[in-house]
């Protein structure tokens, strides 16, 4: 590994000055799961590593505020699992959450951290994007917030700006009954990235969410308006047609982990059983308001 | 940048117990510095890649791959190796069903699969099959021994009582 200086300040001004101070040339750490690969193989080459597990403003708990269940930028996937409030009232995450890499890596891996690698088929990202999550930043500028459905822009490409933070993550606390569900397709279990991954979430009213990953070059999120999929027993053509009509957004690509005909025949039959068990667990009244 | 142009940190870290004041360099990993400076090479540098687990320790109670942290993450904290499990010339009851259920061939990947094991059983004392085969799924078995391994670990409750 080349080497290069480190810092860890201990305060969010500090931090937010060696980041403009050192500009293209810093690197901030958190988990430190994928940037660690990233310094070993040579593909960030630093002259300065940020750590940024001794800010206390970025925060590495969960806590309710107001209409939200705001996950500091220091929150560990492990940790995240755990929270009974994460649990239940958005469970794709957890399930999301809990297929990111090994129990070693969610020891480490922030939530933060995936969102910001900007990686198409990041875990978390589908579960997050159904529920509305809304990313805060932060930069010497001041403070922004950017709906996450707005934060990518291509593959590890996003909004975040040189000098700019997150800060911590706003999950939108529901109101009205739903059901979620996360899938995903590997080749195997463990320390895999996602050959395909997606949620679904239907909300009382029929309204359909999906978000889809790994199929396009960011993560993509649909809606279906009509509340006809949230109908159990809407006849199979008429969901077949929303459902191909939804996936068709998606553009597959081939590569190591499979073929783009194969990932957009699995999307559809991925979206098919998300839906179902979505359905299952909305009649379950799985969300206690 | 070369490491001769990047000043060494100093840190303190507790492993296995014993404080040590170290200079570590800030691109050394934890595992660099468990094997290199302390000597401790029970735990194995495989992938480096935080894919096979074999540099497993328990980072302030919790398994990490150490190739994944700096070294310099580790100030202040306490580590946890696989030279730290014997008590008095006791093994450790894992260690010890590994023994007894001829878990180990190579025994390359044994110090973060004993590793992984711990701290599943420190935080899960009655884990069912699956959740054995969840908390191991970051631990490669290159001779493919993951039937014995599993025998094992289930078989440390009988070795504790």
């Amino acid at each position: 590994m080349r080497s290069f200086r480190y810092a860890r300040p201990e305060t969010l001004s500090d931090a937010l000055a060696l980041m403009n101070e050192y500009g293209p040339n810093a690197t901030v750490l958190a988990g430190g799961t994928d940037l660690i690969v990233r310094l070993r193989t040579g593909r960030a080459l630093p002259a300065m590593v940020i750590d940024l597990k001794r800010v206390p403003a970025l925060h590495t708990d969960i806590r309710e505020c107001g209409a939200f269940l705001r996950v500091g930028a220091g929150t560990v996937m492990t940790d995240l699992i755990a929270d009974e409030r994460v649990r239940s009232r958005f469970p794709a995450l957890a399930e999301a959450a809990h297929s990111v890499g090994s129990v070693q890596i969610r020891n480490r891996a922030t939530l933060a951290g995936n969102i910001c690698n900007a990686s198409p088929a990041a875990d978390t990202v589908p579960a997050m994007l159904v529920y509305g999550a809304v990313v805060n930043l932060v930069s010497q500028a001041g403070p922004r917030c950017v709906l996450l459905k707005d934060f990518f822009v291509g593959p590890g490409r996003s909004v975040l700006r040189r000098g700019e933070l997150v800060e911590s993550i706003d999950l939108p606390l529901p109101t009205l009954k739903q059901g979620s569900c996360f899938e995903r397709i590997t080749r195997r279990r463990g320390v895999d990235l996602a050959t395909i991954n997606l949620c679904c979430l239907v909300k009382a009213s029929g309204e359909t969410l999906f978000a889809y990953g790994a199929v396009a070059p960011t993560p993509l999120l649909v809606r279906d308006d009509s509340g006809k999929l949230g109908n159990p027993s809407l006849n199979e053509r008429e969901k077949e047609r929303i459902l191909r009509r939804l996936v068709a957004h998606a553009s597959p690509i081939t590569d190591v982990r499979a073929e783009s005909d194969y990932r957009a025949a699995m999307l559809l039959t991925t979206s098919r059983r998300a839906l179902q068990t979505a359905l299952e667990r909305l009649q379950l009244q799985e969300v206690t308001l | 940048m070369t490491a001769a142009q990047v000043e060494q940190l100093t840190m303190t870290v507790t492993v296995n117990g014993q404080p040590h004041t170290l200079q570590v360099y800030p691109h050394h990993t934890l595992l660099d510095v468990l094997r290199d400076q302390l000597g401790l090479t029970g735990t194995k540098e495989c992938c480096s890649m935080g894919e096979c687990g074999a540099c497993t320790v328990l980072l302030n109670g919790r398994a990490v791959d150490s190739c994944l942290v700096l070294a310099i993450e580790a100030d202040e904290a306490e580590v946890l190796t696989i030279e730290g499990l014997a008590r008095h010339g006791k093994l450790d009851a894992v260690q010890q069903a590994f023994l007894d259920k001829g878990a180990v061939q190579c025994g390359f990947c044994i110090p973060g699969m004993i590793m992984s094991t711990k701290y599943l059983l420190n935080t899960n004392a009655h884990p069912t099959r699956e959740e054995v085969q969840d908390a191991l799924a970051g631990n490669l078995c290159r001779c493919a021994g993951y039937y014995r391994i599993l025998e094992a670990v289930a078989a440390v409750e009988e070795v504790t009582a």
